[in-house]
């Protein structure tokens, strides 16, 4: 009787660690090749948001979590073969990944395919997340932004008429235009001019004499910011003095030494700003300072997020089946470090963007707009 | 034609074929290897394609997976936005072959008309064509809002399986082959040595070398429909100069000239880069040597130049392995 209990009880004990075995997710990012910098960003982020799930005692049933990351070089074979690696070789449960559209679309497919769950912390083209019901995004898609600039204008900056100017040969600046147009409108503003020009020029002086003619208070400019610095600084030898609004094409720090004082009184939308003095923002950005020895950027936030979508949803499902955690994250609720996130019907984001002022030649953060 | 004997390579071709589908039948192999594999032969025909215009005709081609890029659009608009095939209907592989063989000669002929040209002057003329050509194409790729412009070619049904890229890399090695061996493979190489001498023997040079170019470029053209319909996406970025590189090493580490070379390249190359992955993360975690990914190319790297100082022939040299020789007839 006493060996019986004996077998029993190692039974049980053996059942118990068969249960704590670590979950396994997949990481994905370009930490070599022309996007380095954004895959380091990503590795970082991730690495952040799995060790402070393991300090808590791991996702659900004392189950730690396993990170294995894998470089795709920003190259969709390569990434093809990763997705492919994560799943049939390391049996991962679900992949946090990758950062290009172009990788996270030759990736998609793989996932759906294999009945795998995933999250892209940072690919913005529309068609992701359109491949299947398995693939969800942490990000903003591009047209989102358009409509949450023409929401801070309106609302925030209480202007009543706008101009926009854009590249015709370009998705993202075009379709920033159109919805900042539609939105605009919606809210009851005027756009009372809606220029284009061709991609590569660098004399935006046609287009912009007559924006300026046709009096806007305020001007969007969602384009890259070496365009946006030259539009800026034309549109102020024009006699513009007005505000300025654009996407995260802003987010660098050469918009400054290109635009110098013509890009003040301008605003962008953004993912996220180290600025914000949201708690769980300032305690993210202390932690990764202390961790990495520089300030997270815009991916690094995302990939931390996406990171902690995924495992909330594995929580939630309490299993690792792929059916089940997709289902689990489709009903998120998750306030993260980019805000509170829910999924929409196409597993698009629906959340707040944060609004970045330069003022005095500085990104400052200025506030955060909800659609 | 009738003195060339194929069933050697053809016996071979199929045991190896055999012995792969078996081991994954039986979960020796899982996909993630047969997704190398798949790869390695798709790169195996880019080599060997590359390896005709630079290794047996000694001209210098930079563009080649430009041509690949031609195949990959072409193949891919014909399939996706043409066609709009689905590979779960049986009869639809006919329409996808057509397809490929489109790019294939499209490829070709876009090879033609940049050869005809630069191959009739000497030296290094098609060198800076095609490194020019690689990048027009990108370009242009960018550029066609129908295709997808700078978004790329997306939602390309998967038609290419291990069966498919199997037959389609054999077909391809065993008429490379052929023609190698057989007498315009022999004019091709005669230019290779001396072009002036071979001149003087009666062959038209520029014939020849714009045969191999377009020939070149047909095949290249056949691998890049593939690996478009393996990767379900064709993107410009997939396409210029460096991914053109990537051959040239395989062809150089396998040994210039050496078709058996090219093959054996292509296979060990790809797993090479796939295995450092395993390898770096396997001595990181018995170390606990703060080593990442990131050094994967660092090793890969230093190992091509080892190749290049101390077997500057390549792995091959001009040996050819029994496999591939044709042997005369009785």
């Amino acid at each position: 009787m006493k060996k019986f209990a004996i077998v029993l009880l190692l039974a049980i004990a053996a059942t118990s660690l068969s249960v704590a075995q670590d979950i396994k997710i997949g990481g994905i990012g370009p930490v070599t090749g022309e996007a380095a910098t954004f895959g380091v960003s990503t590795k970082n982020g991730m690495t952040l948001a799995v060790e402070e799930w393991n300090a808590k005692g791991g996702v659900f049933g004392g189950r730690k979590v396993k990170l294995i990351f894998e470089d795709d070089k920003g190259d969709p074979a390569e990434s093809a073969t990763v997705y492919t690696k994560l799943i049939q070789q390391d049996g991962v449960v679900a992949i946090v990944g990758t950062v290009m559209s172009k990788c996270t679309l030759a990736g998609a497919p793989i996932c759906q395919a294999a009945g795998i769950p995933m999250i892209t912390p940072a690919s913005t083209n529309e068609k992701v997340t359109q491949v299947g019901d398995y693939i969800y995004r942490a990000c903003f898609i591009d047209p989102f932004q358009g409509t949450v600039g023409a929401t801070f204008a309106f609302k925030n900056l209480n202007v009543k008429s706008a101009a926009a100017i854009f590249d015709l040969g370009n998705d993202y600046t075009k379709g920033l235009a159109e919805n900042f147009k539609l939105t605009f409108e919606k809210l009851g503003g005027k756009v009372v001019a809606y220029e284009g020009y061709p991609t590569g020029v660098t004399d935006f002086k046609a287009q912009l004499t007559k924006i300026v003619a046709a009096k806007p208070e305020v001007l969007y400019i969602p384009d890259y910011y070496n365009d946006v610095g030259l539009i800026a600084k034309q549109a102020r030898e024009l006699g513009f003095k007005g505000p300025m609004v654009g996407g995260d094409g802003w987010d660098s720090p050469d918009l400054v030494k290109i635009g110098g004082k013509a890009v003040e009184n301008g605003y962008f939308t953004n993912h996220y700003s180290p600025d914000d003095t949201r708690p769980a923002v300032q305690d993210f950005v202390k932690k990764y300072t202390a961790k990495f020895g520089q300030k997270p950027d815009a991916l690094a936030a995302q990939a931390y997020d996406a990171m902690y979508i995924m495992l909330d949803a594995i929580k939630r499902a309490g299993s690792t089946k792929g059916t089940v955690i997709r289902d689990a994250l489709a009903k998120t609720n998750i306030d993260v470090v980019s805000g509170n996130i829910k999924f929409d019907a196409n597993r698009n984001p629906i959340k707040a963007a944060v609004i970045i002022e330069i003022k005095d030649g500085k990104q400052v953060y200025k506030a955060t707009v909800k659609p | 034609m009738t003195r060339f004997k194929t069933p050697k390579l053809l016996i071979t071709a199929a045991v190896v074929y055999g012995v792969i589908q078996a081991l994954y039948s039986l979960g020796i192999i899982n996909g993630y290897i047969l997704h190398i594999i798949n790869q390695s032969l798709i790169y195996v025909i880019l080599a060997a394609s590359l390896n005709l215009i630079n290794g047996i005709t000694g001209q210098f081609s930079l563009g080649h997976m430009g041509f690949a890029g031609i195949g990959a659009y072409v193949s891919g608009t014909l399939t996706t936005l043409i066609f709009k095939l689905n590979p779960s209907i049986p009869g639809s592989y006919l329409l996808f072959i057509v397809a490929i063989l489109a790019g294939g000669l499209v490829a070709a002929l876009v090879g033609f008309l940049i050869g005809f040209p630069s191959l009739r002057l000497k030296g290094d003329y098609l060198a800076i064509v095609t490194l020019g050509f690689g990048e027009i194409i990108r370009t242009v790729f960018n550029n066609i809002e129908y295709v997808g412009g700078p978004r790329g070619l997306l939602g390309i049904p998967k038609f290419s399986n291990f069966t498919v890229i199997f037959i389609v890399t054999f077909l391809s090695v065993a008429v490379i082959r052929n023609i190698i061996q057989s007498p315009h493979g022999r004019a091709m190489l005669s230019i290779r040595e001396n072009e002036l001498a071979s001149e003087l023997v009666g062959i038209n040079t520029t014939r020849y070398k714009v045969l191999s170019f377009a020939t070149g470029a047909f095949f290249a053209g056949i691998a890049g429909g593939l690996f478009a319909h393996l990767l379900q996406l064709a993107h410009p970025t997939q396409f210029g100069f460096s991914k053109s590189v990537e051959i040239l090493i395989m062809i150089y580490a396998g040994g210039v000239g050496s078709l058996t070379g090219s093959i054996v390249a292509a296979f060990a190359l790809t797993f090479l880069s796939e295995g450092l992955r395993l390898g770096i993360r396997a001595l990181a975690d018995a170390t606990g040597l703060p080593i990442g990914g990131e050094w994967r190319m660092v090793i890969y790297a230093l190992l091509l130049i080892f190749i290049m100082l101390f077997r500057n022939e390549g792995l091959m040299g001009t040996k050819e392995s029994k496999v591939i020789l044709i042997e005369e007839a009785d």
